[in-house]
């Protein structure tokens, strides 16, 4: 017995070292890139180009983000990735919302057919293509509004809040509507308040979505300079690096005229692009996890 | 008794249609909207049987049969495309899942709360990075200057710095732990809700019978949130398809072409490149109906064998 418990006691410690072991180089895994990129993004550009930047910049900087913050199509881009997330994610909240309201209704007479309707788009769907024909036949290529409008309504999200809502008990709707009040009024000033937590999780999801989308705007504004997004002027960006990687020293020259180059530039504009997201996510996480576990358990 | 009722609450009146006036209206908004932008496109399809021309639209182009599909498969191309993305799909699938399992369970037997959080809370990070940013990292860590020639070349395993996206046989693994990486944590999370679910007295008893971490892990956590593996698997087998197209676009350049195009790619090059709408439709109805297929027989597969099911 004593003999079992040293050995279960030494087992147990053995573990623990190689799940610290883990765990840590997890983290490092995880924020070194992240924090390399940040100390390159403060680094002098010619410098940068030498390698050799860990955590810290070491010929320190602020000329990128003076770059970047300068540029034109990334401030455009960062003007529209700013409105299109406002936007995009309060129209699909209310819409969302509304949907899942209706077919949690108890007596609404389509109930399971309006929920399959939905369900059947989350595995069936046109294909690029058609999809890309059908937005320039609607007048959506080239415009502000194919941001907007085709993510109105995601069947995810709908069920999501649908789950949410079917927990609520019923005998609310009940004693409103004995007090005379219409569905509507159920939904903005019963039903609405109690999904606060919900609504967070799909505003989160959705938010993100489009602050970070990158392929509507190559796919159908690319002509149109005035509605770039950010996440795209990034990937130019990006693109831009990758061909020179080949050359570092074509890129060093190049630099010395200029005193930057696209590696340090590039570095800046994803800080820029990253930083709100960074600053936000720690306090969303209970939205999240629970966003995620209702999603889970939906079926 | 009380089904009996619901199913005649439910009958169609006048009296009913008028008391839920609002919710029918939003209902028929939305589903004009649905028909729209989710079912409209599935009129497309047309195309992929057609030699389309946007002139003369979906009725007034010539019908030309399978001859689309017959050019898909005699293309090397798009058989390699095929392959890229199953290959590149199942080995992102099993490397994400056992890695957020992993992590799930390591992080479970952390006892510092404070610990346990900080962990967490960053593991979640990358998954809200945009596939924009996150390839621009994992571009800088692998380049000629980057953190991974770094160390390699410090501790002599190489003398001189690899351009690991210019080799072929390291596109693959790239693209995998670039999955791995961004998504471990956001994964884990559910398989975290599912071990807290577990009965905290199973793992007493085990205690008590003298059971080892590894032990209680194995026969207790694991097959605790075999369920939920299960479906998760089942939900993502569907997708593997669909999980090739952001950083295959994004990492790939023309030295590793052979091994990054994905359907995706391919439908983004003849259909819209190309402007050849009849193939890129016709190479997109392939995906969808083996993604379709693949949902099916792994939902029968897993009622065979007595698992959850989707649906």
């Amino acid at each position: 017995m004593g003999k079992n418990k040293v050995k279960s006691s030494l087992e147990s410690k053995i573990f623990t070292i190689i799940n610290v072991v883990f765990m840590v180089s997890f983290v490092v895994v995880t924020l070194y890139p992240v924090l390399n990129t940040v100390a390159i993004s403060f680094n002098d550009g010619i410098d940068a180009v030498r390698g050799g930047i860990y955590l810290w910049p070491r010929k320190f900087a602020l000329k990128n983000y003076q770059t970047v913050l300068a540029m034109e199509n990334l401030v455009t881009g960062a003007k529209v990735t700013v409105a299109r997330t406002v936007l995009g994610t309060a129209s699909a909240l209310v819409v969302n919302a509304l949907l899942a309201y209706v077919v949690s209704r108890k007596r609404f007479l389509f109930k399971s057919q309006l929920s399959l309707f939905w369900v059947i788009t989350m595995y069936v769907n046109g294909g690029l293509i058609p999809v890309f024909l059908l937005y320039r036949n609607l007048g959506l290529t080239g415009t502000f509004w194919v941001y907007v409008v085709p993510g109105m309504v995601s069947a995810w999200n709908m069920l999501v809040l649908r789950t949410y809502m079917l927990g609520l008990p019923d005998s609310l709707e009940e004693s409103a509507q004995l007090d005379g009040a219409g569905y509507m009024t159920i939904f903005v000033k019963i039903i609405s308040p109690l999904c606060k937590p919900v609504y967070a999780t799909v505003v989160l999801f959705v938010a993100v979505g489009q602050w970070n989308s990158w392929f509507d705007a190559m796919l159908y504004n690319r002509m149109k300079t005035e509605y770039t997004t950010l996440q795209y002027e990034l990937m130019k960006l990006l693109s831009s690096v990758m061909q020179q990687s080949g050359s570092a020293a074509a890129a060093s020259e190049r630099g010395a005229a200029a005193a930057i180059t696209p590696l340090t530039i590039r570095a800046a504009a994803t800080v820029v692009t990253m930083l709100p997201i960074i600053c936000l996510y720690p306090f969303l996480q209970r939205y999240f996890v629970t966003g995620l576990t209702i999603g889970g358990v939906k079926e | 008794m009380a089904r009996v009722k619901a199913k005649q609450d439910r009958k169609i009146t006048w009296k009913e249609i008028k008391r839920q006036k609002s919710l029918l209206i939003v209902a028929f908004f939305v589903t004009v909207y649905g028909i729209i932008f989710y079912y409209l496109p599935l009129a497309g399809w047309l195309m992929a049987f057609q030699n389309f021309k946007p002139k003369s639209g979906l009725l007034g182009s010539k019908f030309v049969g399978l001859d689309k599909f017959k050019f898909l498969f005699e293309d090397a191309t798009f058989i390699r495309a095929i392959r890229n993305t199953f290959c590149m799909g199942a080995l992102n699938l099993l490397t994400t899942t056992v890695m957020a399992i992993l992590f799930a369970v390591l992080l479970n037997e952390i006892r510092s709360k404070i610990a346990k959080k900080t962990v967490q809370t960053i593991s979640y990070l990358p998954h809200f990075l945009s596939w924009i940013i996150v390839t621009g990292i994992l571009h800088d860590a692998l380049s000629s200057t980057g953190i991974i020639n770094d160390l390699l070349l410090r501790f002599g395993v190489i003398d001189q710095a690899i351009n690991f996206f210019a080799y072929p046989k390291f596109f693959w693994p790239i693209v995998a732990f670039a999955n791995c990486w961004k998504e471990t944590g956001w994964n884990a999370i559910i398989y975290l809700a599912a071990i807290t679910a577990i009965d905290p007295c199973l793992y007493e008893a085990a205690s008590i019978d003298g059971a080892s971490r590894l032990q209680k892990i194995r026969y207790i956590t694991l097959p605790g949130i075999k369920p939920t593996i299960m479906i998760l698997l089942l939900m993502n087998v569907g997708n593997v398809l669909n999980a090739g197209f952001e950083v295959q676009y994004l990492l790939g350049n023309g030295l590793v072409q052979k091994v990054s195009q994905t359907i995706d790619i391919y439908v983004l090059n003849w259909g819209i490149s190309q402007n050849d709408f009849s193939l890129g439709t016709a190479a997109g109805i392939f995906k969808s109906v083996v993604s379709i297929a693949l949902i099916v027989v792994c939902n029968q597969m897993a009622k065979r064998a007595g698992e959850e099911r989707l649906f």
